[in-house]
């Protein structure tokens, strides 16, 4: 998947490409785009010129008007072509997505308890299958029994293994992984074709594909724009005539099909298609093309802190002992309260203080027999009961001065110092105790990802707001947005709180996205702007958000934000050029229409085009021939920079406006060159 | 020569040095803030009570144009009649005939949208009885139609998020009462003073040196030329306009015409910013119009200036530039300042022959009313300007990468079409007119009409073309200047710029309200780094080239074959 060929043109899907466009040339189908419509209306008044001019004098001869024909033809296909490429690329993608999870053999579970093998296509929507290690997962699910290893790589290209279990956020499963160890029960999610995936499928094949808003006012901007050359053409008809000036239909239909916009006419459709395709490279699905659209739009982005500002969870990185603790003492006392704690902080403290004491300082009898004291929201402390009776704890430490001061203890002060230090340091302060005796504290600090700052800082250029949900209270909550650079957070945050959060900026009018996984933030992804579930998270999560994930990587919404904002800059700006074209067709045609009777227009051919008729075929042939020119850029899209939207404005003005004036000066020239030498 | 540029200079200056408080003014008075002429509160109160109005009822966007189409639908019916039977009524001291019918459509039709378009002669066409009571008349309320229109577009951007924009009885009395009556006063004194006529008297008569008889028109015309300035109108009291010299008598007045048809356009402009208090967006947006005019001015004076190579060629010299068809008390530099004033702001009075000038003079004319927004007519100016506006915020929006937004609110497909309708109206208007008045000449030339199609044109060929291209331009624009030349006391020419003129009037008042008032009522988005401001040099660059690319487009070819071929062949002769 992630070695998915990165060539724009792949024979294989040029041929397909190219087939296409002679079966989009159906009426039927160009209604749907006016511009490319009235195209193929001259492009069918020119066959007919053509055969009259045979044996007809008055229209020019039957060579030219065929020529012309043929280059008005040529420009239905390249604009068809443009579209079909970019089409036959996005489903090329989602294919070797699909390949994945074709016909893979099943366990099913039957009624009675037996288990039956079939074909993945035979299960249906509520079946139960089980996997087991080295099974192939056969479709999309979630687990309703048991705990795996499982190799996503097929669908991520992530090597490393990952865990999915029933229950919790992480129970679902994708069709095309495969089990790596131990035994689940799934139950299928969706049924056969209408996954995530199939319905990708379908929107980029343009089965289901709807314009977007920014579409249809665009097309209705550009039927207008073309509405007004067909009034142009029309009225110069009787303007000629007044001027003694016969016009040839082949010179009228030329100067209409150079004026409208075609350009972006042509690409309109592939621009769009071709967004849904980036969005598919980079592992997420989009349920429609407007998701990706108001990706760009965004306002606000919420994003958890564990897993996309910070490296999954807080680790320990200090021990502080209270004065008169040997240290060793001390760091010894932490390790044993977390042999049997399985949290990640607990681990993180056991693999700190392996690190730092001698190998055998904790005799495997001490180990032994000890007894774990869970965490609870009451006590808010864990820790072990020694075999000795001995009893450490570990925990905030208000509550840890609580347990002290009852058993009759003073807290000793430069502990106290120490846990303030830390905290506004955003660590979290542990106390840990022994027999409700503060032995002293450890520091837990979160990691914050590499780099994570300039990405915020990137999006702040662009004009996001990005805002961190942590559970941590306020003080640790407000360093770590600090250092990672956010621009808001949401500290203690319950699920609500998102929800609310969500719904009070979108009350001001902002657009707001978010990243969630778990069946409490279902509710909050359907009420974002761009709601992108992770692929591992639970089914209701990915069906309440209008993107998954594949990748399961919370940064992934910075690239869907620049995805959807290139989408929109490559439609403006080709937009901008195509009409910004005109202004050269209309130096080299309009002189050319006109010079037989009225000399002196000569000096409109600033050009200094041979003859009018090279002129004029000059220009529909530099018309036609933009369009493939600039396939590769509607496909890939023109680079965005966040560089501020007046400075972009002005950097895409002076590319696609000025070189959008001066290109098809050039261009017509060379083109003439060349058409004067036959004509 | 410099006399010449100075007086022009001197008149823009005095223009801003006036227009720039107008517009804090006006805002404060649409806005009901206190001002000085508070004391008029009184009368406008008698006013409401007898039209059974109140004031403060808040309509919306809908019930705005229903109110300002109904009153200008009984002003059309009222001035109808009244033209046609004006014979009948009294004030009639010259014993002048009724309007054709014809005459009578085209006539109600282009004063009632602030057109004033004339295929008559005041002097004998009109009486003073319709001169004041219908002329005078509409110059007040169509000016007032366009101002108050123009403030309902103001309200829909006060506010972050609105659906009621305010009242449009008290926006249209509010123009008369505390705008364009008494500004009409000081500049009707003026003329006055300066010896334009103001007597009820019949004609005057007096015998020439030669010992010709001369009749000389007279009649209260002082008070409706002020307003025919100041209301952007620019129907005169005699035929041939500021010309005359009763009309404009002398450099000063003509200074005071100019100067006050410029007013209350550029004010309104900047009114707009002290309203929805975006200052810096109006200055913005003065500028673009500013620019744009000087870029329409100075080659129109250059080529004025330049004089007729033609004439060159017989060896007559031309020291102080091209005179056929100017007065020598203006000059051509005044003239050429007046004669794009006069097309660029729609006011169409002209204080010499449009005819005459130089072929390039034309098409600097012909674009201007084309364009129609560079500060345009009473507040219909910044209307056309908004279209603009739009097509630049949805183009540039989607460049920066992201939805368009106006002023805070999303552009979306409903009001693109609006504006893409209102933007595909003038070329229609413009080219489909004279595509069949072109077709008419040239394959009806006999049709039994008071003007046979034949005869139209007093010139043939190229010049001929402008002169119709001009006529349906100018009625598109509501400009009302003509090219003259053209025959167009005629059934043809009253109906088809009689409709020409009427659609060119509501429909771009209609659209920009109705996009307004649809921006107006959706949800406000704050402004973050992606959103793409509206009031930065940048902005108005892409303002700019969509104005000029989207006219250039529409009508290159009709301008080739009409004022640049004209050029173009002139330039050939003197090689």
């Amino acid at each position: 998947m992630k070695s998915q060929s990165n060539k724009l043109f792949e024979p294989a899907l040029v041929q397909t490409a190219l087939k296409q466009s002679f079966v989009k040339l159906d009426p039927r189908v160009m209604i749907k785009n006016p511009v490319m419509f009235t195209v193929e209306i001259g492009t069918l008044v020119m066959a007919y010129v053509t055969f009259y001019s045979i044996s007809n004098t008055g229209q020019g001869s039957a060579l030219y008007n065929f020529f012309i024909f043929l280059v008005l033809f040529l420009t239905l296909l390249f604009a068809n072509f443009a579209e079909a490429i970019a089409e036959a690329r996005g489903k090329a993608q989602a294919d070797s997505l699909r390949k994945t999870r074709e016909e893979t053999p099943a366990k099913l579970i039957l009624a009675d308890g037996t288990i039956k093998q079939v074909s993945s296509s035979q299960i249906k929507k509520g079946d139960i299958f089980i996997c087991e290690t080295g099974d192939t997962i056969p479709t999309d699910g979630e687990i309703v029994e048991g705990i795996a290893t499982i190799d996503e790589s097929a669908i991520t290209g992530e090597s490393a293994p990952v865990i999915r279990e029933a229950g919790g956020d992480k129970s679902s499963v994708t069709g095309g992984t495969k089990v790596l160890s131990d035994e689940i029960k799934v139950m299928v999610s969706t049924s056969l074709g209408e996954s995530f995936l199939d319905k990708m499928i379908a929107l980029v094949e343009g089965a289901s594909r709807q314009k977007t808003p920014n579409e249809i006012a665009l097309t209705i901007l550009l039927a207008s724009f073309t509405l007004v050359f067909i009034i142009v053409c029309i009225t110069l008809k009787p303007f000629a005539d007044y001027a003694n000036t016969p016009i040839t239909i082949a010179a009228l239909i030329s100067l209409f099909v150079c004026l409208i916009p075609t350009t972006i006419g042509g690409l309109l459709s592939a621009i769009g298609i071709a967004g849904m395709d980036r969005a598919l490279r980079a592992n997420v699905i989009t349920k429609s093309g407007k998701a990706v659209e108001t990706a760009g739009d965004i306002d606000v982005l919420l994003l958890d802190k564990t897993g996309t500002i910070t490296i999954g969870n807080r680790k320990a990185t200090q021990f502080y002992p209270s004065k008169g603790i040997p240290r060793e003492v001390f760091i010894k006392l932490c390790l044993l309260s977390s042999i049997p704690d399985d949290t990640p902080e607990g681990k993180s403290i056991v693999e700190l203080a392996n690190q730092l004491l001698p190998i055998g300082a904790v005799s495997s009898s001490e180990k032994e027999g000890m007894d774990f004291i869970k965490f609870t929201a009451e006590t808010r402390s864990s820790g072990v009961k020694l075999s000795n009776g001995n009893q450490i704890l570990k925990g905030a430490s208000d509550a840890m001065r609580n347990i002290t001061q009852k058993a009759g203890f003073n807290f000793p002060e430069d502990t106290a110092e120490e846990v303030k230090k830390i905290s506004s340091n955003g660590g979290t302060p542990l106390v840990v105790t022994e027999n409700a005796v503060v032995m002293g504290v450890i520091e837990l600090q979160d990691i914050i990802k590499p780099g994570i700052s300039e990405r915020f800082e990137r999006l702040r250029k662009m004009g996001v707001k990005t805002v961190m949900v942590t559970g941590d209270n306020p003080l640790t909550a407000k360093f770590i947005a600090e250092k990672a650079g956010v621009d808001d957070f949401i500290a203690e945050a319950k699920p609500e709180d998102k929800m609310n959060y969500i719904k009070a900026e979108q009350q001001q009018g902002k657009l707001v996205a978010m990243m969630g996984d778990g069946t409490n933030d279902a509710p909050a992804l359907a009420q974002a702007d761009v709601g992108v579930a992770m692929n591992s998270g639970t089914q209701a999560a990915k069906e309440a958000g209008n993107m998954v994930d594949l990748d399961n990587d919370p940064t992934k919404l910075i690239e869907i934000v620049e995805i959807g904002k290139q989408l929109l800059i490559t439609r403006g700006t080709l937009t901008t050029f195509s009409i910004a074209n005109d202004v050269a067709k209309y130096f080299a045609i309009v002189p050319a229409l006109f010079i037989a009777s009225i000399p002196a227009l000569q000096s409109l051919n600033i050009m200094g085009l041979n003859s009018p008729e090279s002129a004029i075929l000059s220009a529909v042939i530099f018309n036609a021939i933009i369009i493939p020119i600039l396939i590769p850029l509607a496909l890939k899209g023109v680079a965005y920079k966040p560089i501020g939207a007046t400075a972009l404005l002005r950097q895409n003005l002076l590319i696609y406006g000025i070189g959008g004036v001066v290109a098809p000066f050039i261009g017509i020239k060379l083109i003439d060159l060349v058409v004067g030498l036959f004509i | 020569m410099n006399t010449e540029l100075l007086g022009i200079i001197a008149s823009f200056a005095i223009t801003l040095v006036i227009a720039v408080p107008l517009g804090k003014y006006l805002a404060n008075v649409f806005a009901g803030e206190k001002t000085w002429t508070d004391f008029l509160k009184p009368f406008e109160s008698i006013i409401y009570k007898l039209s059974g109005i109140n004031p403060k009822e808040q309509m919306t966007w809908k019930q705005h144009l229903k109110a300002m189409l109904t009153i200008n639908s009984v002003w059309l019916v009222y001035g109808f009649f009244v033209l046609m039977y004006q014979d009948k009524l009294p004030l009639n001291p010259d014993g002048n005939a009724g309007m054709s019918p014809d005459l009578s459509f085209n006539t109600i039709i282009s004063f009632v949208v602030n057109c004033n378009l004339q295929h008559y002669s005041g002097e004998s066409g009109l009486t003073y009885f319709t001169q004041q009571f219908v002329i005078m008349f509409l110059h007040f309320t169509s000016a007032a139609t366009g101002i108050a229109a123009a403030v309902v577009f103001f309200k829909a951007f006060r506010d972050k998020t609105t659906t009621t924009l305010g009242n449009f009885w008290e926006f249209f009395v509010k123009s008369i009462t505390r705008l364009l009556l008494p500004l009409s006063l000081i500049v009707g004194l003026i003329l006055a003073f300066n010896g334009t006529p103001t007597s009820y008297e019949g004609k005057d008569q007096f015998i020439s040196l030669q010992g010709d008889t001369v009749n000389v028109s007279r009649g209260p015309a002082a008070g409706m030329i002020a307003v025919k300035h100041l209301g952007t109108n620019g129907g005169g009291w005699f035929g041939v306009n500021s010309a005359h010299p009763l009309e404009n008598p002398s450099y000063l007045t003509n200074m005071v015409e100019v100067i006050s048809q410029m007013i209350i356009p550029i004010a309104m402009v900047l009114a707009f910013g002290y309203f929805i208090r975006k200052r810096k967006f109006a200055w913005t947006i003065f500028g673009v119009m500013t620019i744009g005019m000087f870029m329409l001015l100075i080659p129109t004076i250059m080529s004025e200036l330049g004089g007729n190579p033609a004439i060159e060629k017989l060896g007559i010299s031309q020291t102080i530039g091209a005179m056929e068809g100017k007065e020598v008390r203006f000059g051509p530099a005044a003239s050429a300042y007046w004669s794009t004033v006069t097309t660029i702001i729609s006011t169409g009075s002209v204080n010499s022959m449009h005819d005459s000038g130089m072929p390039l003079s034309g098409l600097w004319q012909l674009l201007g009313m084309m364009i129609n927004s560079f500060y345009g007519g009473c507040g219909v100016g910044i209307l056309n300007y908004f279209i603009y506006l739009i097509i630049a915020v949805f183009i540039s929006g989607l460049m920066v990468g992201r939805t368009p937004e106006f002023l805070g609110h999303k552009v979306e497909a409903r009001e693109v079409k609006i504006a893409a309708i209102i933007t595909l109206l003038s070329p229609l208007l413009i080219l489909a007119g004279t595509a069949i008045a072109s077709f008419v000449f040239g394959s009806y030339g006999d049709a039994d009409w008071a003007v046979k199609p034949a005869n139209w044109l007093n010139n043939p060929s190229f010049h001929g073309f402008s002169e119709m291209l001009y006529e349906m331009t100018s009625s598109n624009a509501n400009n009302g200047s003509g090219f003259e030349g053209l025959g167009d006391n005629n059934i043809f020419w009253n109906i088809s710029t009689g409709i020409v003129l009427f659609l060119g009037r509501f429909l771009p008042i209609i659209g920009p309200i109705a996009i307004a008032g649809l921006l107006g009522a959706k949800k406000y988005i704050p402004a973050s780094a992606g959103t793409l401001k509206t009031d930065t040099k940048t902005f108005a660059l892409m303002t700019f080239a969509v104005i000029l690319v989207l006219n250039a487009l529409s009508y290159f070819p009709a301008l080739a074959l009409g004022p640049l071929a004209e050029y173009f062949t002139m330039i050939g002769l003197r090689e």
